[in-house]
């Protein structure tokens, strides 16, 4: 067998790479399509795809959370309020605004630093290896109810509250 | 013993080397996808087939009787009728969503089957989040819903899209709540730890009685109210309402792409009744499933068949309910009793107690909410009856096209 | 396994594109999508960190933030999507140029 001059991907290193590019095509749909719809189509996407990474990087129960919080809640939200402004969708001249030229400088920039500063550090190639993921479950559930049990409770109140809010909001008054 | 390991082992006899385990693994798990997917499609002929026999007998008539024994085929003739049709798709709809929406649906459902388990080693993959997975999945209905609303370009599509949504997401959440009970109650979420705790030994024999069922009979009771509400069925279904919304979400659908639509359907309502098997009804457990493994499956599948044939039964002789009337339900009925049954469960099992008393004591509050539903529900029925009663009476002017005094119907 | 880094390439990357949704899009709802792409970008970092730090088993921090971050996006998202159908409704715009009512 010749000899490759780089090492064989290993079959997670595929599955990343495939997860990582629906995620970004998401991203780019979100950022780039004309048609606000499929804009939350390819947010969809880039949720899905991030709940496959934590898939791969072994954190079950936040993939599963990321699924049932993001797609199933956040994304309909938002497809709700694009059907209910929908008037805004068709007939408008360019989905950018005036300052679109300087953000997207910006926006290289940003990303060419922050490629910069991952590419100097040395960061580890592989985690520890990780056994039971039901007392990871287990210590999760522990630690929102002894170390971070005022934050968690501080949560509770917060989504009271913008549910409320929202309602209040959003209501029609007539 | 899993099937999985059964069959890495029986490859690795076969002389696959060992420095290809992913390739041996991969191949393992192809395989038992493409057997359960290609089951659950055969699968829903025969559901298909059932409702339409049970749904004849409850309306005196014989239902499908010529193609094949007991008319076990005309479903395959449908389908092929199914897939000869053209296949349309409107000038105007927005061709990404509507084209994905129906492969989306058939894969939510579909993807339940990976953490269903039909027997002792009979588990696609036994996560240990299996009903947190199982919760997550519905969101891809809801989705898929939305999109195909959205994508055909229809008023009447975009506006059953909105109902479904709001229907979905409102009984999700005492569905979710309700299959929280067996979870706090054992203390995990994998559907084979859950199927395991339902085991009743009576001296050294297991006999597999000890379903959930008898000491939840409440959390089962709003778990299959709102689950018939999930799957979209009657009273529930105003999806479907031919009459209000035409036929809802895929109305501009047609061919193969309209029968992913109804084949997610079936396949839905099917895999709720497997789901509300395993948590509240013993999953495969039953008498001398220990000792005879091939017992398992055969009972998962009675159970299950028999729920779904219960479904059916519901199907043919409730009348389906108004929007605000199921919206009104969900939230100011099951969400609000879910609620105070969690709470009083969790408060009771710390009560410093015997066990068998705790038990009790849960078991109690459990009939409170069984016997406060079907108040309600009986209320409502009554309600009804005497509204329709008025409305055939010989002096009633409903559905006469004549004024009707505001004073003489009262 | 998977070096950490390439988790914090599309990471930064995904994040770049909620900057730029949020910048440069004209539509409040665009806007609001762009800072889900971010909040995501950051919950990756987060669970990598988490799963290449020391003892994953014990410090399980990096999961526990960001599954507040998941519940905060959804208050967040609430809250602003209900701003924008109230704006919708008296302004009948959702154009963030359009709206300078409190401009000099």
């Amino acid at each position: 067998m010749p000899e490759l001059p780089f090492p064989l991907p290993s079959v997670q290193q595929v599955i990343f790479v495939l997860i990582a590019g629906l995620m970004i095509l998401g991203a780019l749909t979100v950022v780039l399509a004309r048609n606000l719809f499929h804009s939350a189509l390819g947010l969809v996407a880039a949720f899905f795809g991030a709940a496959g990474l934590y898939l791969v990087a072994e954190a079950e129960f936040i993939g599963v959370s990321q699924v049932l919080v993001y797609v199933g809640a956040i994304s309909t939200l938002i497809t709700f309020a694009i059907m209910l402004t929908r008037g805004m969708m068709f007939g408008a001249t360019s989905p950018r605004n005036r300052q679109s030229g300087t953000a997207a400088m910006i926006t290289l920039l940003a990303f060419v630093v922050l490629w910069a500063l991952v590419s100097t550090i040395p960061w580890p190639q592989a985690g520890e290896a990780i056994g039971d993921g039901e007392a990871i479950i287990a210590g999760l559930g522990r630690a929102f109810v002894n170390e971070y049990v005022v934050p968690f409770q501080l949560l509770a109140m917060l989504l009271l509250v913008a549910l409320a809010g929202a309602i209040v909001l959003a209501r029609d008054r007539k | 013993m899993n099937w999985s390991d059964t069959l890495i082992q029986l490859q690795y006899d076969l002389g696959a080397p060992q420095e290809l385990s992913w390739l041996v693994e991969g191949i393992t798990f192809f395989v038992g996808a493409f057997v359960l997917a290609n089951a659950a499609l055969v699968l829903a002929l025969l559901l298909i087939w059932i409702t339409r026999k049970v749904v004849s007998r409850i309306q005196d008539r014989i239902g499908p009787n010529r193609l094949g024994p007991f008319g076990l085929f005309q479903t395959v003739a449908d389908a092929v009728k199914l897939l000869s049709k053209e296949d349309i798709k409107p000038t105007t709809a927005d061709t990404p969503s509507y084209l994905l929406a129906p492969v989306l649906s058939v894969m939510g459902v579909l993807m339940a089957l990976a953490v269903l388990p039909i027997g002792a080693g009979l588990i696609g993959t036994d996560l240990n989040i299996g009903v947190l997975y199982l919760v997550a999945l519905g969101s891809l209905g809801i989705m898929a819903a939305l999109m195909a609303g959205w994508g055909s370009n229809n008023k009447y599509a975009l506006l059953a899209g909105f109902r479904v949504v709001a229907q979905l997401l409102s009984y999700e959440i005492p569905m979710v709540l309700a299959m929280l009970a067996p979870v706090l109650l054992i203390g995990t979420m994998s559907m084979q730890g859950l199927v395991q705790a339902q085991s009743f030994f009576l001296g050294p024999v297991n006999l597999g009685v000890g379903w959930f069922v008898f000491l939840l009979p409440g959390a089962f009771l709003i778990y299959f109210i709102a689950a018939l509400a999930e799957a979209e069925q009657t009273p529930f279904d105003l999806l479907e309402a031919e009459s209000e919304l035409i036929a809802g979400f895929h109305i501009e659908y047609s061919g193969m792409k309209f029968a992913m639509f109804f084949l997610a359907q079936f396949l839905n309502s099917f895999f709720l009744g497997a789901i509300a098997v395993t948590l509240f009804l013993g999953g495969w457990q039953g008498p001398f499933a220990g000792q005879i493994p091939l017992l398992g499956p055969i009972y998962f599948l009675a159970k299950t068949f028999l729920v779904y044939v219960v479904i059916q039964w519901i199907k043919g002789t409730f009348p389906r309910v108004r929007i605000d009337q199921m919206m009104g339900f969900a939230w100011k009925v099951l969400v609000p009793l879910v609620l105070a049954l969690i709470l009083a469960q969790m408060v009771i099992l710390k009560l410093p107690l015997p066990l068998w008393i705790n038990y009790l004591l849960v078991l109690a509050a459990n009939l409170a909410v069984v016997a406060t539903v079907l108040n309600i529900m009986g209320n409502y029925f009554q309600s009804e009856q005497i509204r329709s009663k008025r409305a055939f009476e010989p002096k009633s002017l409903i559905g006469t096209m004549q004024p009707v005094q505001s004073s003489s119907g009262d | 396994m998977v070096p950490l880094s390439w988790y914090l390439i599309v990471a930064a990357f995904v994040f770049c594109c909620g900057l730029y949704a949020v910048l440069g899009r004209r539509n409040a709802i665009a806007v609001l999508m762009g800072i889900e792409l971010m909040l995501n970008a950051a919950n990756i970092n987060l669970v990598a960190f988490w799963r290449y730090g020391v003892a994953p088993m014990q410090n399980l921090d990096g999961q526990i933030f960001a599954l507040f971050v998941i519940a905060v996006a959804a208050a967040e998202v609430a809250v602003g999507l209900a701003l924008v159908i109230s704006v919708y409704r008296n302004r009948r715009t959702v154009n963030l140029d359009d709206l300078n009512l409190l401009k000099g």
